[in-house]
């Protein structure tokens, strides 16, 4: 080492041998470049639409024929119970019983069940039930429970531990037992019990979700980031948390909507879910069941029906997930 | 004086116990000058810099003395809605890394436009015009098209631009830039310094620089405060530190350089490893590295000693590291 330093002498050797000022003039300078090609060196010109995350899993759904099946089947599902006397012209609750166990004739294609009601129409009704049931339990349980696991996940702590715990309570009560013990003493015919029992035992698999998924995305940069440049709580979870950790509750909330209509057929099996006049693939296939021998097409459309149904949305599930897990492409 | 940061002591209460991450720093910033704050990793140059803007991790990270002064106000004893909104619209830290410290599902647009919409209230359509204009300054090139972009779909370059943009938008006083070009290819370093220095300039910011790469600190820093396990080993005017280190550490630092001349030659390395913050080593903490060491050095701790008016070492024998320089 020289006995004095020249500043200037010493700038340049450190930057040099980095190739930081030699190599400015050599490279032409990138905002020059760009330029030139303003959509950026991966050529995705300002003509190309940006594509976020969600704009990006559109496009991998649309081509996924899993997603094309399935959300067709749900659209069907959905358009059926909204209106389903656009297939089904009949009352559901109309029976004969000189008509009981008959079998399928013209313009009653599955038949009729052991109270001579027509199997198709009944089949078509219920459709509403299960599907309102789905839907509803699932909206309740996503919103309760990312509520809950996000405030748990974000503000850690006591917080954490009260919520985490609470949700630790619910989590050891079997469904069926809960459903057995808390809906049986509930009398009511609208499907509010049923998604009011599925909401209260749903939600801590959502909220563990949620809490591990915030709590990985308030680690990210961006957040300490966003609290350097002055967001309040508030706006670092909405604004920058959230839209981070939505993804894996959209994904088991999908597949879950499935295992919910089946919760209900099930405990609407066992005498505790729906109760006639509303109709229901559970009642059916609970009041099909004892004639399974000589008459199982009483049994079979009802019970068809509800595999189907929760066999499309789980395959929604999955679709989703394949699209908003870029690592599994 | 802009910012006046007087004997801070930050610690990390962890379950293996307490780690000392800074210990006693002292430093200032005036409006339109640039402090480089030099020194190795886990030496407590971020950490200062997340207490001065308040967003260190409490707990485990726990401010137990000293005082940060901007513009006269005690930050540390201000509520924390007050240093809310001195973040950002007041002062602004431009981070590492640009990638991850940008939102990856909100478009760039959507990220600078937040800084007017929360700070200054401005409608969508304002804000996103003042985007526009933010990402001119920066020298983006068709800022139009671009803003509604996603940070993905941006060079490292220009990230880091967005990140200078988000920064200076509300034209805050003090920029703390944390190695804002380490993350980048050395072609683009030197442009993004080149940016940084000129808007500093032309705000007339104070602007610290941590940072491990002397050869910027040569370019653009005005003074230099040189970090050793969580202390100031040395603070002076750039000049005065590369005619002639008074500390031994920065002259291992200094040494340490690759330099033309010396092709061919082995490089100098300082020995050895910085010290386990839970346990630095008593005396000065440099000790156990320094070629200098003596007796003293291994039970007294060394006071900053003013070795003139503007420049201080904390070292026992600056007289003899400055005559030997």
């Amino acid at each position: 080492m020289p006995e004095a330093y020249d500043p200037k002498d010493v700038a340049k050797d450190a930057i040099a041998p980095t190739g930081a000022g030699g190599a400015m003039d050599l490279a032409m300078s990138e905002a020059e470049t760009l330029e030139k090609n303003p959509g950026g060196p991966l050529g995705t010109g300002p003509q190309e639409k940006a594509r976020s995350l969600w704009t990006d899993a559109w496009h991998q759904l649309r081509r996924n024929p899993v997603f094309i099946i399935s959300s067709l089947l749900i659209l069907f599902l959905i358009v059926i119970s909204l209106w389903p006397s656009l297939i089904a012209s009949g009352d559901p609750n109309s029976c004969q019983l000189s008509k009981a166990h008959e079998s399928a004739t013209s313009g009653h294609p599955f038949g009729y069940d052991a109270q001579g009601c027509d199997v198709y129409t009944r089949t078509v009704y219920g459709a509403r039930a299960s599907i309102a049931v789905g839907i509803c339990a699932t909206l309740g349980v996503a919103i309760l429970g990312s509520l809950m696991g996000g405030l748990a996940g974000f503000f850690g702590g006591w917080w954490d531990g009260l919520l985490s715990r609470l949700a630790d309570v619910f989590f050891a009560i079997p469904v069926i037992l809960g459903g057995l013990v808390f809906l049986s003493v509930v009398v009511s015919s609208t499907i509010w019990p049923v998604v009011g029992f599925m909401i209260l035992l749903g939600w801590p698999q959502i909220s563990r979700i949620a809490r591990g998924a915030v709590i990985t995305a308030k680690q990210n940069d961006y957040v300490q980031a966003a609290r350097a440049l002055g967001a309040s709580n508030s706006r670092m979870l909405l604004r920058h948390v959230a839209p981070n950790a939505i993804a894996p509750v959209i994904v088991v909330a999908t597949i879950a909507l499935g295992t919910y209509i089946a919760l209900e057929a099930t405990l609407s099996y066992l005498g505790v879910g729906l109760r006639p006049p509303t109709v229901s693939w559970g009642i059916d296939i609970s009041n099909a069941s004892q004639y399974i021998r000589n008459y199982p097409h009483e049994l079979l459309w009802p019970a068809g029906a509800l595999s189907i149904t929760v066999l499309a949305f789980i395959m929604l599930g999955d679709a989703v997930r394949d699209a908003l897990d870029p690592k599994l492409r | 004086m802009l910012l006046e940061v007087r004997d801070l002591q930050v610690e990390f209460r962890t379950r293996d116990g307490v780690a000392k991450a800074v210990n006693g720093v002292t430093y200032e910033v005036d409006a339109g000058e640039t402090l480089a704050v030099l020194g190795e990793s886990g030496s407590g140059k971020s950490v200062t810099a997340q207490a001065i803007m308040g967003i260190l991790d409490m707990p485990p990270g726990k401010i137990t003395g000293g005082e940060i002064l901007f513009q006269g106000k005690d930050l540390l004893k201000m509520k924390e809605d007050e240093r809310r909104k001195v973040r950002g619209a007041e002062m602004a830290m431009i981070f590492q890394d640009a990638l991850s410290s940008l939102n990856p599902v909100l478009s760039v647009g959507d990220q600078l436009g937040e800084m007017f919409i929360v700070h200054r209230g401005m409608s969508k359509k304002d804000a996103r015009a003042k985007s526009i204009e933010l990402m001119d300054r920066v020298r983006i090139p068709a800022a139009k098209e671009r803003v509604s972009q996603y940070p993905h779909q941006f060079s490292g370059g220009m990230r880091q631009r967005i990140m200078i943009a988000m920064a200076l938008a509300l034209e805050p006083a003090l920029i703390i830039a944390d190695e804002p070009t380490t993350a980048l290819d050395v072609t683009v370093q030197a442009q993004v310094m080149d940016l940084l220095a000129e808007l500093q300039r032309e705000l007339n910011m104070g602007l610290i620089l941590i940072t491990h790469d002397l050869g910027v600190v040569a370019d653009v820093a005005d003074k230099i405060a040189v970090m050793y396990a969580g202390r100031i080993v040395e603070r002076a005017p750039v000049h005065d530190i590369y005619k002639a280190p008074a500390h031994p550490y920065t002259k291992g630092l200094l040494e340490s350089i690759p330099r033309l001349d010396q092709k061919g030659q082995e490089l100098y390395a300082i020995k050895g490893l910085p010290p386990n913050l839970m346990a630095i080593p008593p005396g000065c903490a440099f000790n156990p590295r320094c070629p200098r060491a003596q007796d003293v050095c291994r039970t007294d701790v060394p006071p900053l000693a003013q070795v003139s008016e503007d420049r201080q070492s904390a070292c026992h024998f600056w007289k003899e590291t400055l005559r030997d320089a």
